[in-house]
């Protein structure tokens, strides 16, 4: 697999380390239901058989964590931009 | 009613050209409605269906496999069985699935050539070691073998193994002899076969494509070959739990990653028994066919692909021949990959879901193989009787909820790490 | 006898190669493969087979080839199942065969053809279950010896194998006509192309063939076509070079045997090299593979693919067999009769299995060869074929006298690489061929694996991808003027099987499978083709059944009455063709299996005669023997005296730093530990706990506040990146909004520990005069930049990690060296001591600090007894789910030290607590003893665990328990704090 990193062009994936579904978002610690949100965000996954948004950092190269746009069911990949562009915009799944 | 199996049986075929056995198990049309519906034709849903049927009593049952039986990870595995598991909720389920090994083939009469050849794992640094130590202890206390080898006990029964220029050398290992292999697809066969001679209709070819419920919770399956109403329904779907869940709008604590494994070409008796290396993750054995059997780790990101990528093949490679430098000739055949659904605490789920009827056997990572027996007596248990096996008790689906975990090696919530 | 022809072929005849098979000297010439060289010496018996232990001779002159397999070379360069047909023959090679006892000839195991009748498809599922106990200890061990094929080597390989990576526009595999071609129109365009061929000599069917392109022989026009490739620039030609995997994203994996035509591999010569080609655009031009047709004794030696006999006939100069049997169900087996007496062999006669219309039409064009519309029947003979029984249309039977038949069931693509991720081919009635359907992303198919069988299609549909493939990257030109070759045909009735037939009728040679094999199998209702290949072993042996799988597939589909397209294929997995592991790994073994990091006073260590152990990827200092001193326990317990009465040097510089500025720093620290970091004046270090999200122990190291928005974190070693990682990702992920850099500083910063009482004294020795190291200016837990004596610059820490009075000093990486030996020599009169990581673990043992035992991923900060750390004041990772009740539950087992009751009773890491008394079973299992040492001070062996309860039972006797090596011993539960609870020595 080869990942459009923005910064430093198609890279193979073994410079990459995977984390994980890029669609969870950090609940409020403050929030009533924390615990529940928490413990969604924390251990429940879509796990969708098709379009996957993850998160792969780039450790051998330019350590920028990207959001990856990939299909689970072939490997294909759509694309990459870094995450922070992504969570600065406050973009919800 | 299928033909029994034995040397008798054989030798009498073989005189008359084989023409007299019957098909191993029946292709049945689905009927209407059934008392318990196992979807998924893979290990662990065909050994659910044979106990629900031998242990429970019930005579109306179907599998419901989208392709062909046993094509799934039962078919795909490494075929390596054990009980050598470290935490107190796993140490119990892995043992009666041991045991209920040690009994199989004369069970279902279908020679699964289970063969006891132990399973050892390697340390390397003395931090490992003390892991092995409490790992082995554990098992003692609950009753299950475990033996500490020393360097030159290894050495004696790995003569080949690097113990000269190793960049991380073996210091012993936590020998289990009554672990050992399986030949994976007569598991299938065999639970399959046994089953439909107690009468369960094995469908094949009939995937599930929805899941009907009302105000009682669940009414059956809409499936590709129709509707198939049943209020007792088990999903053993491994990599494909997520999808299936789905259906009945359940997101669950797992996510399916991708596992390759190999097999070399044929070779005549090498590597005596099953061995893991510490200083990596690889572990490899002996078919009885000859070739060598071997794996790593998952590839690391979610996918529903069934093929892996290089960096893992070489990493494998790489391990094997650190471990047995004479590997280094020994040609790699085959390369092959399945889907195994992780959990989040790298331990199974057999448990109710919210939805009534519905019924949960998932999470099995890459050790679902050895569970297939245990898997199928106590998901049966559960289907039959709605409540949860005593040696199945931990793996309840509250636990990531709790705190409850079940984490083997520590890992936290990150299914690719277990 | 030889049969090597008098002229001709593609060998060259002025360079001898000896070789030797069996023992017995044979001769060659260099061109040939192993197999052609030894047809060319007569020799036919060369294998036996998997279950049977038929005799087998050479089915075929390729990759395929299921029967030929031998051992090749000896001793540690032993390379088992290795196929004769693939092996370029060089002088002094040495092969023997293999899967037979005591001889080839001779093979005892051959009685298991008497049992046939027994050992059918999956026999073994039905018996050998009684009794239970006899699977192990008598059936197992029989079945392994007679399985398996040829014997590993049990040495250490001594070659070397190498990676490499090269990148092109255009990848071309195969340099037959159809590759040869593709090269060509895309390398006219400039692109960069990469032509690959498993062969030694590039040219594929151009080199077996009788055929002419332009009127000239196709091998002087592939001779043409490699030399203007070669004569470009950005072409390169990789010949005897296997892809082997098609992979994610335009990969290739390809392996390339660059020595493996030598006896041994020139000096710092690679024997073979792992390629990964990444290519934009792929023409894979793999040809095609023939079918043996399905008859009794099939397997003779003697019986070959048509297509292979005129390989050897016209590529290497070897007649196969003086009179020969075609049996064909196509056109093109005819060549074979027509080459054959072309060579001047005899050919007795041809026997196609078509409508007598067709056979008389072919046979007016070749007027001189006895055609039978027929069958053949079964061949006879003991080890080799003598005669054939041959069954005419009309129900005439005859036999006939041979040495060699040669069969043709039509041609298979080679269509693997398509199906590599997953794409299935696709059933061609009309033709009666899978074909290549959907595609890899960049990948066309030229030529015969696309079905186009003739040389003017390869040609042709050659150029056109050739051409498309490097439009697709940018490059343009134009189609060739298309060079004149004459017609062929390809016309097929396929015959599966033939029903009368007498004799065994093999599909799968290797794995000994049978037509009936595959009826019975059906008949037993495993019906799906994965059920097929996994009940028979169908395509299951070496060659991966190249020449099995789709006479399998066509067979199973007329016993289940449906079409072959519903029957589908079994999955094409890489390897194409079975890969050395050795090449796979590379320089990655022995040594240099993984990276190997040294600590900056690893010379000065090594100088001291220090023993080493691997710390992950680390190799660190365990002890320093002392003079007399052997093992740990005599230097470890000296080094730790000395710490505590006098002062140590030890190298901390493993651990993870991390530099981290900015406005935002302090936000980012506070979220990231547990505790809290708020009130760290500048100057000052702070012990802190990370934690996961799930609430459980991460990590835990110091913060130092260098500056108002700077501070310097450590990590543990073995998670240094992992905390790297993860503080990148709650900042680019969790809170962009920061405004805060960090990055790591652990290879930067050299740091050491300077423990003890005297610690102060020799560091004042080593720094600038002016420095105040009093614990008014420099108390516990300051941290400070700091001049040395020659004015370089460091950092001090003074933290302590062994209880004592201590500091951390820093310099930058490569003073390291300089730094720890001007300690060390700055404190001899004060008795300084160098110790290790033993030292080290003894020392924090008897202080009570935890590590990798007790941050095991499955302990809570309240277990290891800092829960009360956790601030309750601010949101951090953790924080949520760490308070859930489960994990603060008192029940849980906590850490807790323990010293043994009989004090020279020992300890031992992983035992396990059981109350006294109590019966040594899981019911009373308490939790397991983490860490254990022998305390020198103490002078007994101490421990920590975690026990349930922990904290409540300090006073309380418990059994620990070792049952797998049967020790235990009675302990007391104390305080984790074995040495100066109050802290006075590190405040001192």
């Amino acid at each position: 697999m080869r990942i459009p990193c923005p910064h430093c062009g198609p890279r193979t994936h073994e410079e990459f380390t995977y984390y994980g579904d890029a669609t969870v978002r950090r609940p409020s610690s403050s929030s009533p239901d924390a615990v529940a949100a928490f413990y969604d965000y924390v251990y429940t996954r879509d796990n969708p058989f098709g379009l996957h948004r993850e998160l792969w950092f780039h450790q051998g190269g330019c350590h920028e964590w990207l959001v990856v746009e990939r299909d689970t069911r072939n490997h294909a990949i759509k694309g990459a931009v870094p995450a922070r562009d992504v969570f600065k915009a406050g973009e919800s799944k | 009613m299928a033909s029994r199996y034995s040397i008798f049986s054989l030798l009498r075929e073989s005189l008359r050209g084989h023409r007299g056995w019957t098909p191993a198990w029946r292709d049945p049309e689905p009927r209407p409605a059934y008392d318990f519906i196992v979807v998924g034709g893979g290990g662990h849903g065909l050994a659910t269906a044979y106990y629900l049927a031998k242990n429970h009593g019930a005579r109306n049952v179907a599998v419901l496999e989208k392709g062909y039986i046993g094509g799934g990870n039962v078919g795909r595995n490494t075929t390596i069985i054990r009980s050598n598991y470290l935490m107190p909720g796993n140490i119990p389920f892995y043992e009666h699935s041991l045991k209920l090994w040690e009994g199989l083939e004369q069970d279902i009469n279908y020679n699964a050539m289970i063969s006891q050849r132990g399973v050892l794992n390697l340390f390397h640094n003395d931090s490992q070691r003390d892991q092995c130590v409490r790992r082995g202890n554990a098992m003692h206390l609950h009753g299950v073998d475990g033996e500490l080898l020393n360097r030159e006990q290894v050495r004696k029964l790995l003569p080949m193994a690097d113990f000269d220029n190793a960049r991380f050398p073996i210091m012993g290992g936590l020998m289990q002899r009554r672990g050992g292999t399986v030949r994976h697809d007569a598991v299938a066969w065999g639970f399959a076969r046994a089953a439909d001679s107690l009468g369960v209709d094995i469908i094949q070819n009939c995937e599930v494509i929805g899941i009907r419920q009302d105000d009682n919770g669940v009414m059956g399956v809409e499936t590709t070959r129709g509707f198939i109403a049943s209020r007792r329904i088990g999903m053993a779907c491994a990599g494909n739990t997520s999808r299936v869940a789905s259906l009945a709008g359940l997101r669950l604590p797992i996510e399916s990653h991708l596992l390759q494994a190999f097999v070399s070409e044929g070779l005549k008796p090498l590597v005596p028994c099953v061995i893991t290396f510490g200083a990596g993750h690889f572990y490899i054995s002996q078919s009885d066919k000859g070739g060598l059997v071997f794996g790593g780790s998952i590839d690391m990101y979610n996918s529903y692909a069934q093929r892996g990528n290089l960096p893992v093949v070489e990493e494998v490679c790489e391990e094997g021949v650190a471990l047995f430098p004479c590997l280094s000739r020994v040609r790699m055949l085959r390369s092959w990959g399945g889907i195994m659904d992780m959990s989040m605490d790298g331990s199974p789920i057999i448990d109710r879901t919210a939805v009534d009827g519905l019924y949960l056997n998932a999470g099995w990572c890459y050790g679902g193989f050895k569970a297939t027996p245990a898997s199928g007596w106590c998901f049966a248990h559960l289907l039959a009787t709605d409540q949860p096996h005593d040696v199945a008790r931990a793996y309840r689906l509250d636990r990531f909820a709790t705190g409850r975990l079940i984490d083997e090696n520590g890992s936290g919530a990150h299914p690719n790490r277990h | 006898m030889s049969s090597r022809l008098a002229q001709g072929g593609m060998i060259n005849r002025q360079q001898a190669c000896r070789f030797a098979f069996d023992g017995a000297e044979y001769s060659g010439y260099a061109g040939d493969s192993l197999a052609s060289a030894l047809l060319a010496n007569d020799v036919r018996l060369i294998g036996r087979s998997f279950k049977y232990h038929r005799p087998r001779g050479i089915l075929s002159a390729g990759p395929e080839e299921p029967n030929a397999l031998v051992e090749l070379r000896s001793g540690a360069r032993r390379e088992p199942n290795t196929r004769a047909t693939d092996v370029e023959l060089y002088d002094g090679l040495q092969a023997t065969s293999q899967n037979r006892w005591p001889s080839l000839r001779f093979d005892v195991q051959a009685i298991n053809g008497l049992f046939s009748p027994l050992f059918v498809a999956g026999f073994y599922y039905k018996t050998f279950m009684w009794p239970a106990s006899f699977w192990e200890k008598v059936y197992e061990p029989m079945i392994r010896r007679a399985a398996g094929l040829g014997r590993a080597a049990l040495e250490a390989d001594p070659d070397h194998y190498e990676k490499s990576w090269a990148h092109c526009d255009v990848l071309v595999i195969g340099a037959g006509p159809a590759g040869l071609a593709a090269a060509l129109t895309a390398a006219r365009t400039g692109a960069r192309v990469i032509l690959a061929d498993e062969n030694f000599a590039l040219g594929g069917r151009c080199l077996a063939e009788r055929r002419t392109i332009d009127g000239q022989p196709a091998a002087d026009w592939a001779a043409q076509a490699i030399a203007e490739l070669r004569s470009l620039p950005d072409v390169r030609l990789f010949p005897r070079t296997t892809v082997f995997g098609v992979f994610d994203d335009g990969v290739y994996g390809a392996v390339e045997r660059v020595n493996d035509h030598l006896p041994v591999p020139p000096e710092f010569q690679p024997r073979q090299r792992v390629w990964r080609f990444i290519a934009k655009q792929t023409v894979l031009a793999s040809g095609s593979i023939e079918r043996p047709l399905v008859f009794g004794n099939n397997d003779l030696p003697g019986v070959m693919l048509a297509g292979a006999v005129r390989t050897y006939v016209n590529r290497y100069a070897v007649l196969p067999g003086r009179r020969a049997v075609i049996f064909t169900d196509n056109d093109d087996g005819w060549n074979t009769a027509a080459d054959l007496v072309a060579a001047g062999g005899q050919v007795a006669a041809i026997v196609d299995s078509r409508e007598p219309v067709i056979v008389s039409e072919l046979s007016r064009r070749f007027p001189e060869i006895q055609a039978i519309a027929g069958e053949v029947t079964g061949a006879r003979g003991g080890r080799h074929v003598e005669s054939v029984e041959v069954t005419s249309r009309s129900g005439t039977s005859r036999r006939l006298d041979c040495d060699l038949v040669a069969m043709s069931g039509g041609w298979s693509p080679t269509l693997h690489l398509t199906s590599h991720k997953g794409n299935r081919p696709r059933w061609d009635e009309e033709r009666s061929i899978f074909v290549p359907d959907m595609l890899p992303a960049g990948m066309r198919v030229a030529g015969a694996a696309n079905g186009d069988m003739t040389l003017g299609e390869a040609l042709v549909t050659g150029f056109r991808q050739g051409l498309t493939a490097a439009a697709a990257c940018g490059f343009s030109g134009s189609m060739p003027t298309l060079p004149r070759v004459t017609d062929e045909s390809t016309r097929r009735v396929p015959l599966w099987r033939v029903r009368q037939a007498s004799g065994k009728c093999f599909v799968d040679f290797q794995n000994d499978v049978t037509a009936d094999d595959v009826e019975l199998t059906a008949h037993e209702g495993y019906r799906s083709i994965e059920h097929l290949k996994r009940y028979t072993t169908l395509g299951m042996a070496t060659d991966q059944g190249k020449t099995s799988n789709v006479t399998g597939i066509a067979l199973l589909a007329q016993q289940r009455s449906m079409s072959i397209a519903a029957t589908g294929t079994t999955t094409f997995r890489p390897p194409y063709t079975p890969v050395a592991m050795g090449a796979l790994a590379g320089h990655h073994r022995g040594m240099d299996f993984r990276p190997t990091r040294y600590a900056p006073s690893h010379r000065w260590a090594s100088e001291l005669g220090a023993s080493f152990t691997e710390s992950g990827p680390w190799l660190r200092a365990e002890w320093f023997p002392g003079p007399g001193e052997s093992a740990w326990f005599a230097p470890t317990c000296r080094e730790v005296k000395a710490v505590r009465s006098a002062v140590g040097l030890c190298d901390v510089s493993t651990l993870g730093k991390i530099d981290v500025q900015g406005p935002d720093a302090l936000k980012l620290i506070e979220r990231l530990y547990a505790n809290n970091f708020a009130t760290l004046a500048v100057g000052r270090a702070r012990y802190g706990i990370m934690l996961r999200e799930d609430g459980f122990m991460f990590d835990d190291g110091t913060a130092a506040r260098l500056a108002e928005n700077r501070y310097l974190i450590t990590t543990t070693t073995s998670h240094a990146v992992q905390v790297y990682q993860h503080m990148h990702l709650c900042h680019q992920a969790l809170w962009p909004e920061l405004d805060v850099q960090f990055v790591s500083v652990t290879d930067q910063w050299a740091q050491f520990a300077i423990a003890g009482p005297r610690s102060r004294e020799l560091l004042q020795r080593v720094l600038d005069p002016q420095i105040d190291l009093s614990n008014q200016a420099f108390p516990f837990m300051a941290a400070g930049e700091v001049r040395l004596r020659n004015g370089e610059p460091a950092r001090l820490f003074r933290i302590s990690f062994s209880g004592e009075l201590a500091y951390e000093i820093a310099v930058p990486g490569h003073d390291g060296d300089s730094l720890i030996r001007a300690l060390h020599a700055a404190g001899q009169d004060l008795g300084v001591v160098p110790y290790g990581l033993e030292a080290l673990n003894v020392l924090r043992v008897e202080k009570g600090h935890v590590v990798g035992s007790e941050l095991n991923g499955q302990t809570t900060a309240h277990d290891l007894g800092i829960g009360r750390m956790l601030s309750t004041q601010k949101d951090f990772i953790g924080s949520v789910l760490g308070r859930r009740a489960n994990l603060i539950d008192p029940a849980r087992p906590r850490l807790v030290g323990i010293r043994t009751v009989d004090r020279n009773a020992k300890l031992a890491g992983g035992m396990h607590f059981i109350p006294q008394g109590a019966k040594c079973s899981i019911e009373h299992d308490q939790g397991h003893v983490t860490s254990v040492c022998y305390s020198p001070i103490l002078e007994q062996w101490i421990g920590l665990g975690l026990l349930t309860r922990g904290p409540e039972r300090h006073g309380e006797k418990v059994m620990v328990v070792d049952p797998l090596r049967g020790a235990e011993a009675l302990v007391e539960v104390c305080s984790p704090v074995f040495i100066d609870p109050e802290g006075a020595r590190l405040r001192g």
